[in-house]
């Protein structure tokens, strides 16, 4: 599928022939559309359109009349139902029947009947929404009244006219015939059905443009398209109007449904689909019947309950046959004919006794499970919504649970696959840094508001964040406005202007080029419907230009121009509209505060706000002019005459103006700064200092995963300007290679920039996004990024969001076929395999198991895998483009992609299509057989949220969709951490806990009535009366079950956030394990055999009774089963109401009436007991002989083997300050390593030894790289010398670093060998860490020099004070069973901890410091310094 | 005990990292309360199960039970129990040719009278007992064929007994009463006890053949149909006796009309079905004498007169006689002292065990040892 829409257009268009083809034999292939309003008199008899779906959509089930058929028909689906409707109806047949028919049919009513009401419920929530959306409303045509009327969505049909304004979310697949837009377009924004906010445009029908309004009586063409299809990204079709003539449609004529009409005051329309029709609802595959794991492991138990019930049967029906045989002929008078009165014969009675057990033993498949179980989720579910800590108050929503069936699925999640905009970012940028000629500004008054304390206060003040409010930087701000104050005592004093100093000037230029260099809108909210337009003199560039061309030497009328014009210009342009009038300007200020900007790309809204906060303000843009408002300057129009637009090969758009306060022609510039870097050209020494300075910041801001930008500028002369314009106009009016030509042309300009500045953007992370990341990692989740974003801005999200690391290798796959994708592939596998073989092991036996593997190492946690494979996850990342996945995910390479994928700690699939998201997820859900979770916020993932295990939505802004198709809708990615650590794992627990229980309660009970048979000659007796059989599972031992199923907790909120390493519990279905079931059901027997055999010898050879003797066994039975639950839970609420309730029932019911309940005539036989000191001398001994084994082990578990859910739940026993104390500290530790540990997280009690030499070096090149950062930020401006002393001493400790520094060294000796050497390509080869991603190469960074590096640092690994570290570790780890946790114990002790591990600290840090000593021993003391720092920032 | 305490994290009232405390205007907004229910914080007995946790409960347990058990077995061993198994499969047994001649359909009586000796006294009250062995009352079709309403004296219930007890509904057209197969094979042997005096003579000993079926039965559950009317044979005469009796059910015992019909209490002690193929029932209660001096049985000999009509001989069955005194906990049973002394010595040794396992590993890690 991949393939095919990968696909070039040359197929599709050969199969739209073959359709046309096709289309003349079957008309049905294709759809034709007229309109209604040419039929609306007929009352729609002929209308040709009445066979197509209407708008209105219903996703219910039910109605109210089929709902009782429907729904038991769909319950009896079920196997489990089926079967206790044949168990009960076998109960009315009389040679059988084992207890009275009606009272066996009661459970299986009240199962049916619950799960009824469930589905009842849900259904009406669909209806529910369903009416909300089909009663929306839409402007509709109406021919009677001869104008547009407001009609509800569902009113709308096929070939309806509607009117849709800016703003209006489209009803249905729509045709644009007209626009008010003056190009005859309108823009829409498709963040519902893919995600990107940015606007499209889409064209009114090629035949309708030249229309000024639409009238909709005017209109009497056919529309013929093809059939209703999921593709969104195709449309064909035609429209023949009455004269004959054809006008194609392709995909730009429509608008599709759940689209937002933007910037377009009123668009025209034909309804082309509706309904179900529509792309967007085609495109939602109905949600698929998700079965959680645990309910599959859940079954596979029932089955085994079952055939543990055939084989009881068996062995009773066999049983009772011998004990018939062995009375031959000579019957006994206990031994009853059958009601007709005929003697049996062993074999017949046995067939019947069989089908008897079946009913007997029915307990034994827990019927009441299944219905628990959805009891027991709903509970879940409510307690889930009910979190206050997952309900976000600034969208006043909480988490949603869509599915009520896998709440315990959130518990074993392996695989995350996450959407990227919207789902960990704001999909806001924010302006946050940026450096104007070598100096940097680090707004620090924005860093601050990104704090948690500033965010929450202004989140509760202004309600929203956004990227319009930035603090300017204050240093900054006064330049500014130090620079126009000057520029405007100048133009006063008519001085010239290249008199200010060049760093104002530069200052200058940066923000004219921030806000001119773009193609952003502008737009005011009053008016949404108009662009703003200040209105000019018209024709000033026009003649310009006419001049410029009809002269038969440009250079003449250049300068010509420039010596006669230039007063009259200068006057028009710089106080175009109205002279700075102060009043006005206060009017128009506040005008531009409610200006509105609309960027096809959040980066450039974010740039122009960032200007507009250094009142250097974009107030109107025109094709041909752009106004800017400046302080004290007032407002100035730069005359736009090119604007060479972004492409993805040059990275970089430039606009071309003539600037209006010097008249010079000025190419600005603002593009990628791995590109513009090239392009510069330093004139002088100091501007090579600001270049490396810039490059340095731009390393920086990488790091800190901003989005670079670079802004440059040149200054063109007339000549040069002229002369590029003569190549220009040819390219633009070539016919023949136009596009390369004006790419040609646009290189011819771009060069010799002079640098401005740079600019660091954040796509901002929702809050706590790296934090989640981590913790969800510590927690053993892989996660993987899909988004359909560029490959740039992904890796930067992902290096912000802490999914990349700066220390971690990247692998890049980018691959034009599929053999380039199958060599890159190969080649990647060979290389992690010769790194991570080649790496010399310390530890043999990990090096044997590493020789014995395919190609990759054996998982760190053998124990954790359960069945994930044996792959160790490396420190690397993998980075894919859309086009290479779609090779990748072929038939052919799909295990290939799968073996890098997973052996790297981080993957990251960049332009991949909504399809290609949901067959990564569905590749990996199927082949590794892990549970996958999706998380995304837009349409876009709705495919890749119903294909995974779970699908999560978010409710952000971009519509509903996702949340439709997701399982659960979260407000903010962040409460993923606790949804999945804390509910997940409570949910996981608990019905582990819940399901191991019910086999087990039900398998002891059921087997007290099997050692029954023995003494009632297998006929099938039971000495239980039958109430108790039958609502035993109902009543008395569900109630207790269902309060631990919704409340017990293991382990508390806080302990499993902080420690997410308890969360691999339930990846590894560590409550649940096949065993577990076997061990349970042998408990099971063990117990029953003591609850049956205690009371056997007890009344032995008495004259008790059937009853007298069963009721106690019942009680006895009770009593255990709820103390073995006692023993399971791990907390007690007040549990043990259910004895007294099973007391009162038996009372009542043993007193209410003497003759009713034939045959167990139970009449006061408890009130009997009662008064019986044998019956509480048993109620004492039997449940504690029977649960010995069970606490003894538990005991012995507790102290001999715990479980890291043990150490947790002692960690909660620990007063509350104690506790504290113990997480910070842990915390402290695995906070500063959390991001950098490996996603399956070192937890001690699951990790083999390999790990050993594993950490430490994340420890150690994490510390650098902090320390390196630390530095630089502490030193914004660090003197030459102070560099060059710094580099070699970090560079022992990072790899990545050193490149970074051995690179700046480089430089900096180029650059003092003269200007003479090519600078431009000695700056190629620095590469900054954020984006190595330059060519096909799998492995870009795999460049002479930091291989060698890498090389010595794995060499170094082994040397370096590993054991140290590991101890460190292990310390900080609360959970650990070894003696370090010891001492963690008591108070006193565990204060000398921090001391201890600060010790521990230095030392290690002094073996560092030993290593960097090596080299330079001077330099120890700035190694403390650094030491210092360190600890601070940690 | 175990080591714990109450959950003290509804104490520390502030919630970590909740959004909520954003101003009071966002009152009314989908805002989950914060109750302690809502939010999960319920009060809570978090028991945490170490070898140091349980390891007083163990001993706690042994040291409670085996005192108990002791005390039980002395209590069962003062029991006097005395069985004498009268069915007469041995060739020399009395009833050897009661038991070999006998069937359902024999209408003479046979009887036979078997001697035995008792070595010690039996004070107080003595419960006689008849028990059988492998006789299984407790089969499923067995314990259904009754009719309950038909023995609460149901008149309608009378002449059109309940399916339940086929085939031993319907006697020659006419309704048996009281039907089913638990009636119809009701326990007929006529035990009788005689003291043989050191001088020769027999003195018959006074059987009590009232008070041996529960209260609720006799007064509740079991009544005549046709409340006032005294003459039973009135009442039954559209009935028909069961197959198997000699006698309609208002003739089993006509000198006393509280225990004739379906209030006979030997009717009732049979109807109650045993719980195990070997049983015993209450047959007649020898009374303590008045006089409190000598003891109710004496010991020597004596002689169980038998007439014998109940044959077990098609299902191997045993009959049995027994004679026992009874205590507070009822008949003389060892099992629940063994039981617990048992039990008791096993929670002791584990008890011991876990001291073990806590002294050499329990204390490295054991965090909830820290006072709070």
């Amino acid at each position: 599928m991949a393939r095919e829409t990968g696909e070039s257009g040359e197929t599709k268009s050969t199969k739209v022939k073959k359709h046309k083809r096709r289309k003349s034999k079957k008309e049905s292939k294709t759809r034709t559309v007229h309109a209604n309003i040419l039929y609306d008199h007929t009352k729609g008899g002929d209308n040709p359109n009445r066979h197509y779906a209407n708008n209105k959509i219903k996703t219910t089930k039910y109605t109210l009349l089929s709902f009782l058929p429907k729904n038991l028909f769909e319950q009896f689906h079920r196997f489990a139902n089926v079967y206790f409707v044949f168990i009960a109806l076998l109960n009315f047949v009389p040679v059988v029947n084992a207890f009275q028919p009606e009272l066996a049919l009661a459970p299986v009513v009240f199962i049916l009947s619950v799960t009824a009401i469930k589905d009842l419920w849900e259904d009406y929530r669909r209806h529910r929404s369903d009416k909300e959306i089909n009663h929306m409303d839409c402007l509709v045509y109406s021919r009677n009244e001869k104008q547009y009327v407001e009609k509800y969505w569902k009113e709308l049909r096929v070939g309806d006219f509607i009117r849709l304004r800016c703003n209006e979310i489209l009803p249905a697949d729509v045709l644009l015939l007209s626009s008010s837009d003056p190009d005859r377009l309108c823009h829409i924004e498709t963040a519902t059905l893919d995600g990107e906010t940015n606007l499209k445009q889409r064209q009114v029908v090629r035949s309708f443009i030249d229309l000024v309004s639409f009238d909709p009586f005017k209109y009497n063409s056919v529309i013929e398209c093809e059939k209703p299809n999921n593709d969104l990204n195709r449309f064909r079709g035609y429209i023949i109007h009455r004269s004959g003539r054809r006008d194609g449609l392709y995909k730009d004529n429509l608008l599709l449904r759940g689209c937002t009409i933007r910037n377009t005051e009123e668009a025209v329309g034909i309804v082309i689909y509706a309904g179900h029709e529509t792309k967007a609802m085609l495109n939602n595959n109905g949600p698929r019947y998700k079965r959680s794991k645990l309910e599959r492991q859940m079954n596979v138990d029932v089955f085994w309950c079952v055939v543990i019930l055939l084989v009881m049967c068996l062995f009773s029906a066999i049983g009772h046959g011998l004990w018939m045989f062995q009375y031959g002929d000579k019957r006994p008078v206990f031994d009853v004919l059958s009601p007709e009165g005929t003697d049996l014969s062993p074999v017949v009675s046995a067939i019947y006794l069989f089908l008897t057990m079946i009913i007997v033993f029915q307990v034994l498949i827990p019927i009441s499970l299944f219905v628990s179980i959805e009891i027991v989720k709903i509970c879940q579910v409510y307690f889930i919504h009910q979190d206050m800590e997952l309900y976000d108050e600034e969208t006043d929503s909480h988490l949603q649970c869509r599915a009520l069936n896998i709440t315990e699925d959130l518990g074993q999640m392996q695989y995350i696959f996450s959407d990227k905009t919207g789902t960990l970012t704001e999909n806001k940028m924010v302006f946050r840094r940026c450096t104007v000629a070598g100096v940097e500004y680090s707004h620090d008054a924005n860093e601050h508001q990104i704090s948690p304390s500033h965010r929450e206060q202004s989140r509760s003040q202004t309600g929203q964040h956004s990227e319009k409010d930035i603090t300017p930087d204050p240093q900054l701000m006064d330049k500014v406005n130090e620079c126009s104050s000057q520029m405007e005592f100048m133009r006063f004093h008519s001085q010239p202007l290249n008199q200010i100093p060049p760093d104002l000037c530069d200052i200058f230029d940066f923000f004219i080029a921030l806000t001119i260099c773009n193609t952003v809108v502008v737009s005011s909210p009053n008016q949404p419907r108009q662009k703003v337009v200040v209105y000019y003199p018209p024709g000033q560039l026009g003649n310009f230009l006419e001049d410029l061309l009809s002269s038969p030497s440009a250079e003449s009328t250049l300068t010509k121009l420039n010596e006669e014009k230039r007063p009259e210009h200068d006057l028009q342009h710089a106080f175009s509209p109205t002279p700075p009038n102060f009043e006005k300007t206060k009017a128009l200020a506040q005008d531009e505060c409610e200006l509105r900007y609309e960027a096809e790309s959040p980066d450039e809204a974010a740039l122009v706000y960032a200007a507009r906060a250094y009142k250097c303000a974009l107030v109107g843009r025109l094709p041909d002019q752009v106004t800017v408002e400046l302080p004290h300057l007032g407002k100035l129009s730069f005359e736009l005459l090119h604007t060479l637009g972004f492409d993805s090969t040059r990275k970089r758009m430039s606009v071309v103006v003539k600037h209006p306060l010097t008249e010079q022609i000025t190419v600005y510039s603002k593009g990628a700064d791995s590109v513009i870097m090239d392009l510069i050209r330093p004139a002088t020494v100091g501007c090579l200092k600001i270049l490396y300075k810039t490059q340095n910041y731009l390393n920086l801001y990488a790091a800190d995963g901003l989005r670079t930008l670079c802004i440059a500028k040149k200054v063109l002369s007339k000549e040069e300007y002229a002369s590029w314009l003569q190549h220009h106009l040819e390219a633009e009016t070539a016919i023949q290679r136009r596009e390369e030509l004006l790419f040609e042309s646009a290189l011819r300009l771009e060069t010799n920039l002079q640098l401005l500045g740079a600019t660091g953007i954040e796509d901002r992370l929702q809050d706590g996004v790296p934090e989640t990341i981590a913790s969800l990692r510590k927690a053993g989740l892989q996660i993987w990024v899909l988004t359909g974003d560029k490959q740039e801005t992904a890796i930067n999200i992902a290096y912000a969001c802490k999914l990349l690391d700066p220390e971690e290798e990247i692998i890049t796959l980018n691959a034009d076929s599929q053999e380039a994708c199958a060599v890159l592939l190969e080649n990647s596998l060979h290389y992690i395999q010769a790194k991570f073989l080649c790496n010399p092991r310390p530890d043999p036996q990990a090096a044997r198991d590493y020789a014995g593997i395919h190609f990759s190492s054996p998982v760190c946690s053998p124990a954790s895998s359960g069945h994930s494979s044996p792959f160790l996850v490396h420190r690397l990342g993998l980075v894919i483009d859309g086009r290479t996945l779609a090779y990748a995910l072929d038939k052919s390479l799909e295990d290939k992609f799968l073996a890098v994928a997973r052996s790297c700690r981080s993957v990251l699939c960049c332009r991949s299509t909504p399809l290609q998201k949901s067959m990564v997820v569905k590749l990996v859900r199927n082949k590794l057989k892990v549970m996958t979770l999706a998380i995304g916020d837009g349409a876009n993932d709705v495919s890749m949220i119903q294909v995974a295990d779970v699908g999560v939505g978010i409710s952000g802004q971009e519509g509903m969709q996702a949340v439709m198709a997701s399982d659960f809708a979260l407000p903010r990615f962040r409460y993923l951490q606790k949804l999945l650590l804390v509910h997940g794992h409570w949910c996981y627990s608990r019905l582990a806990n819940m399901i191991l229980y019910f086999f087990y309660k039900n398998a002891m009970f059921v087997a007290l009535i099997f050692w029954y048979q023995f003494y009632c000659g297998f006929s099938g007796s039971a000495m239980v009366d039958q109430w108790y059989l039958i609502f035993f599972n109902l009543m008395f031992s569900a109630f207790p079950q269902l309060i631990t199923g919704t409340l017990d907790k293991d382990v508390s909120a806080e302990t499993l956030q902080e420690l997410p390493q308890l969360y691999m519990n339930g990846q590894n279905s560590e409550e649940y394990k096949p065993y577990m079931f076997w061990m349970n059901m042998i408990d099971a027997f063990y117990q029953s055999l003591i609850c049956f055999f205690i009371p056997y010898f007890a009344y032995v050879d008495s004259d008790v009774d059937l009853f007298t003797w069963g009721t106690p066994i019942t009680t006895l039975a009770l009593f255990t089963i709820l103390l073995h639950l006692g023993i399971e839970t791990k907390t007690w609420v007040s549990l043990y109401n259910i004895i007294a309730l099973f007391f009162t029932v038996a009372l009542c019911y043993n007193a209410s009436c003497p003759t009713c309940f034939s045959p167990s005539n139970t009449y006061w036989i408890m009130q009997k007991l009662l008064g019986d000191p044998i019956f509480y001398l048993l109620c004492v001994v039997t449940p504690i002989a029977a649960l010995l084994p069970r606490y003894f082990y538990r005991a012995c578990q507790g102290t001999l083997f715990p479980n890291p859910v043990h150490m947790g739940r002692q960690l909660d026993k620990l007063p509350v300050d104690m506790r504290r104390i113990f997480l910070s500290q842990s915390q402290m530790k695995l906070g500063s390593l959390g991001s950098l540990f490996a996603p399956r997280a070192p937890f001690f009690p699951l990790c083999g030894p390999f790990q050993k030499d594993y950490r430490p070096r994340v420890k150690q090149t994490h510390m650098s790289g902090t320390k390196q950062k630390e530095k630089a930020i502490a030193n914004p401006i660090p003197s030459k010398s102070m560099e060059m002393r710094d580099t070699p001493l970090s560079s022992k400790n990072s790899d990545n670093h050193i490149t970074l520094n051995f690179r700046m060294q480089e430089e900096v000796q180029s650059c003092r060998q003269g200007s003479d050497s090519p600078l431009p390509e000695n700056l190629h080869c620095v590469k900054e860490p954020s984006s190595p991603i330059t060519g096909t190469l799998p492995y870009t960074k795999d460049t002479p020099g930091s291989r060698t590096i890498l090389d010595s640092t794995g060499l170094e690994a082994p040397l370096s004070p590993t054991d140290l570290c590991q101890v460190e570790l292990l310390t900080s780890t609360p959970l650990l069973p070894q003696t370090e946790s010891m001492q963690l114990m008591s108070p006193p002790r565990s204060c000398f901890l921090g001391q201890k591990l600060d010790d521990e600290d230095h030392s290690n840090q002094k073996s560092l410091l030993k290593q960097a000593g090596d080299v330079d021993h001077t330099h120890s003391t700035s190694c403390l310094q650094e030491h210092s720092l360190k600890t601070t920032f940690l | 005990m175990m080591a714990s305490s109450y959950n003290a994290k509804d104490e520390d009232g502030h919630h970590p990292g909740s959004v909520g405390s954003g101003g009071p205007g966002a009152v009314k907004s989908k805002k989950p309360d914060n109750t302690a229910f809502k939010q999960q914080r319920l009060p809570a007995w978090q028991p945490i199960l170490t070898a140091g946790t349980v390891l007083p409960a163990f001993f706690m347990i042994g040291l409670i039970f085996i005192p108990i058990g002791i005390g039980l077995l002395v209590t069962s061993n003062n029991i006097k129990e005395f069985e004498i198994d009268y069915t007469g499969v041995d060739m020399f047994s009395p009833c050897f040719n009661c038991s070999q001649s006998y069937s359902w359909n024999s209408t003479s009586a046979c009887t036979c009278s078997v001697p035995f000796t008792l070595d010690q006294p039996f004070e107080s009250n003595v419960f006689m007992y008849y028990g059988l062995s492998n006789f299984y009352q407790n089969h499923r079709r067995y314990v259904k064929s009754r009719d309950d309403s038909q023995l609460n004296g149901d008149k309608s219930s009378l002449l059109n007994p309940s399916k339940e007890c086929e085939p031993y509904r319907t006697s020659d057209k006419k309704s048996i009463a009281p039907c089913g197969a638990i009636a119809n094979s009701l326990f007929n042997d006529t035990l009788e006890l005689f003291y043989i005096h050191p001088n020769g003579s027999r003195i018959a000993i006074h059987l009590v053949k009232t008070g041996i079926a529960w209260w609720t039965d006799k007064h509740v559950k079991f009544r005549n149909p046709g409340e006032n009317n005294n003459n039973l044979s009135i009442v039954f005469q559209d009935t028909s006796k069961p197959v198997n009796w000699r006698k309609p059910v208002y003739e089993l015992d006509p000198s006393d009309p509280d225990n004739n019909g379906f209030i006979n209490e030997d009717f009732i002690v049979w109807m109650r079905t045993a719980a195990l193929p070997t049983f015993r029932k209450l047959y007649r209660i020898i009374q303590k004498k008045k006089d409190n001096m000598t003891p109710t049985l004496p010991p020597g000999n004596y002689s169980l007169e038998v007439i014998y009509n109940y044959p077990v001989r098609s299902f191997d069955g045993r009959k049995r006689m027994i004679l026992s005194t009874i205590s507070w906990m009822g008949g003389k049973n060892p099992f629940l002292g063994i039981a617990y002394i048992t039990v008791g010595s096993v929670c002791f040794f584990l008890g011991v065990v876990l001291l073990i396992i806590h002294h050499k590993y329990g204390n490295r890690n054991n965090n909830a040892d820290i006072p709070n």
